[in-house]
């Protein structure tokens, strides 16, 4: 007896489906926004934004908190009267914590996206999802203007994840409901050259 | 072979479920004040896209290329599973992929797993067949679990719970969860939160769906909004995800396309919250075993109907459930299946795929062909042209049992004085047929009345033909 694999592939080669028609892209490739139409559709889906020069400065607002950081946060950004936790921490640790800070690898103005792919200043996937509160800093020139722009500068094979404003439902009768699983309070640093 | 879940064991036909729901007005209610809102918010999120239509002659023809090359994209992504530490299953039907399921759930020796919503599992009854098993299925979205804990079933596709409203909700909670909630949707979102996350922070098996496969990469996509499809993307050990195998893209860039439709399509928003992208294993994040269960469930059996395959470009947005007459006042458990609406009536009976299956029959029936659903499918499924055309082989399968085949052509026969004396020396003609007496086999059409009964031969000459040669 054929193997399901071998029925499968035999029964999609039996079904002779014509040669499709070449797929043609003319939908815009390009986008023509920047730092202000993101920090706009962040706030959108009421991430709270702040577009700021100075990072070390704009992190006082984590003073008293016990924020966790990825392994390779940039020093500058451990500024003192926080509760640092590094690496390695467990899961109950991360849920434990009052926050997490990360950095990016993209975002995308058109639709408020930040995008992670576990690269540099963003850790493994868990960091950004246990704990309740996630600062994000996105400098000016992480910013693609549009979806396609964005999905070609990262590496697909990275553990990639997209988020676009704070955990939220819209199971309750369609309307939409923020906080559920993900964190509940997304903070998002957008930071212009000095 | 086993009869297909994708229809819900026992559901009346069509009509009679609809005649049901037409008279609960809570129902129908819900349904008005649930669809109303998403359609003015998938205006406006559509809207502002001057690249709208592009964007879906594109996603059309991308879809288009994958059904034309799926035995080539479906070896390569395979391959780039594979090559990335996934292990790749493949099932014919739901019975083997539920087999498979369960026995990788075993070999982790887990007697519980979370899972994140998906289509193809709800096809193919996996949480029953688990729970047959031993094996506890925790539905974790918002809305499953809701069905879940009220012993209910789905209605919508991205909202399986839209029949309910916030103080249906309410009860099932406080008496399912054993707490006191309010009606307010925060409210009752906390509870759920609160009810699922020791859940996550435990369970050691995941399963999910995809909403793409991206062939050239391995790459397998989850769109979401909660989070509870990260908790289970990214804390089990274990992941193991069911997909259909027409979800793939080629490559990707042509996620650039369906990132864009599929939010505003569906949830009406610029951008979902939350997007998870793998690539088989990841050392030192996520699950460190991966299984890919690739299922066919009637697929290749829609492929081979032209004019049906197009239902397999489906992205499982739900536009066409939300501006559709018929779905708005029957609601979505009318139709017997966890694919309700206007794709519902075109992909269930394909998937079923036997005519002779009075419910699965009566489901192209279930539409007034007004083509809202055509206007906002975001890979443009022509519906109305499939349902015209699933009716034509509903007709012809029931001719093959009964005789309404065999009536209507009486019909358009009766109709022309010409025609039926044309039909009746075929008739005659159906003597030479007979063997005493009875005719056991007649030519198409009458072999649509003959394959389930036999027919007194006719005389050797008919009375009309008799009337001209000696009177006329």
């Amino acid at each position: 007896m054929a193997s399901a694999r071998e029925e499968i592939l035999n029964r999609i080669r039996d079904a002779r489906v014509p040669a499709a028609e070449p797929v043609v892209r003319g939908y815009h490739e390009t986008g023509t926004g920047g730092v202000e139409l993101f920090a706009e559709r962040v706030a959108d889906y009421r991430a709270v934004v702040h577009t700021v020069t100075d990072v070390p400065a704009a992190l006082e607002r984590l003073r008293g908190k016990r924020i966790v950081v990825p392994a390779d946060v940039p020093p500058e950004w451990l500024v003192d009267g926080v509760t640092w936790l590094h690496e390695p921490l467990t899961i109950e640790e991360l849920d434990g914590s009052d926050g997490v800070l990360t950095g990016c690898a993209v975002a995308i103005a058109d639709t408020g996206t930040i995008v992670l792919d576990g690269g540099e200043a963003q850790g493994r996937r868990a960091l950004t999802l246990l704990p309740d509160y996630h600062l994000c800093v996105v400098r000016a020139d992480q910013i693609a203007a549009s979806v396609p722009e964005a999905l070609r500068r990262l590496e697909p094979t990275r553990p990639l994840t997209f988020i676009s404003g704070p955990s939220a439902t819209s199971d309750i009768e369609l309307n939409r409901v923020e906080g559920v699983h993900g964190p509940r309070t997304l903070e998002v640093l957008v930071v212009q050259p000095q | 072979m086993a009869r297909n879940p994708v229809t819900w064991l026992g559901s009346p036909t069509f009509p009679k479920a609809a005649h049901t729901a037409l008279a609960d007005t809570q129902l129908r209610q819900n349904l008005r004040k649930a669809t109303g809102t998403i359609r003015g918010r998938r205006a406006a999120a559509v809207g502002e896209m001057t690249d709208w239509e592009q964007l879906r002659v594109a996603g059309e023809q991308i879809k288009n290329d994958v059904l034309a090359r799926l035995d080539t994209l479906l070896v390569q992504l395979e391959e780039s599973v594979t090559a990335r530490g996934g292990v790749v299953h493949w099932a014919r039907d739901a019975e083997e992929a539920n087999r498979i399921v369960l026995d990788l759930c075993r070999e982790e020796g887990a007697n519980e797993v979370v899972k994140v919503k998906s289509m193809a599992t709800a096809e193919i009854g996996l949480n029953e067949a688990l729970e047959a098993g031993g094996v506890h299925a925790i539905e974790t979205d918002l809305a499953e679990l809701i069905v879940q804990l009220g012993d209910d079933r789905p209605s919508h596709i991205l909202v399986p719970a839209i029949h309910r409203n916030r103080s249906e909700i309410r009860e099932i909670f406080q008496r399912r969860m054993g707490v006191e909630v309010s009606d307010e949707p925060a409210d009752l979102a906390e509870a759920a939160r609160v009810y699922l996350r020791e859940k996550f922070l435990t369970t050691k098996v995941a399963i999910s769906g995809a909403n793409f496969a991206v062939a050239d990469t391995g790459s397998i996509v989850v769109l979401e909004s909660e989070g509870n499809g990260r908790m289970c993307l990214t804390l089990p050990d274990t992941l193991i995800t069911v997909m259909g195998i027409e979800k793939l893209v080629p490559t990707w860039q042509d996620l650039e396309v369906f990132l864009q439709l599929l939010p505003r399509s569906s949830t009406a928003e610029r951008m979902n919250p939350y997007t998870s992208v793998w690539t088989g294993v990841t050392e030192g994040d996520g699950p460190q075993r991966f299984h890919l269960v690739l299922i066919d469930n009637g697929r290749t059996a829609t492929l081979e109907d032209s004019v049906g395959r197009q239902a397999l470009r489906c992205i499982r947005c739900s536009a066409c459930l939300n501006v559709c007459p018929v779905y708005e006042r029957t609601g979505g458990q009318s139709y017997g299946s966890v694919y309700p609406g206007p794709i519902g009536a075109i992909l269930t009976p394909q998937l079923v795929g036997d005519m002779h299956d009075p419910q699965a029959a009566s489901l192209p029936y279930a539409s007034s062909l007004c083509g809202a659903c055509f206007e906002v499918c975001p890979v443009r499924i022509d519906i109305p042209s499939v349902l015209t055309h699933l009716r034509a082989e509903a007709v012809e399968a029931k001719g093959l049992t009964a005789e309404s085949v065999a009536m209507a052509a009486a019909a358009w026969v009766f109709r022309e004085a010409s025609r039926y004396e044309k039909a009746q020396k075929a008739g005659s003609l159906a003597r030479f047929l007979a063997r005493d007496g009875r005719i056991t086999s007649l030519p198409w059409p009458g072999s649509k009345w003959t394959s389930s009964r036999d027919v007194p031969a006719p005389p050797s000459e008919s009375f009309r033909a008799w009337w001209r040669k000696n009177r006329g």
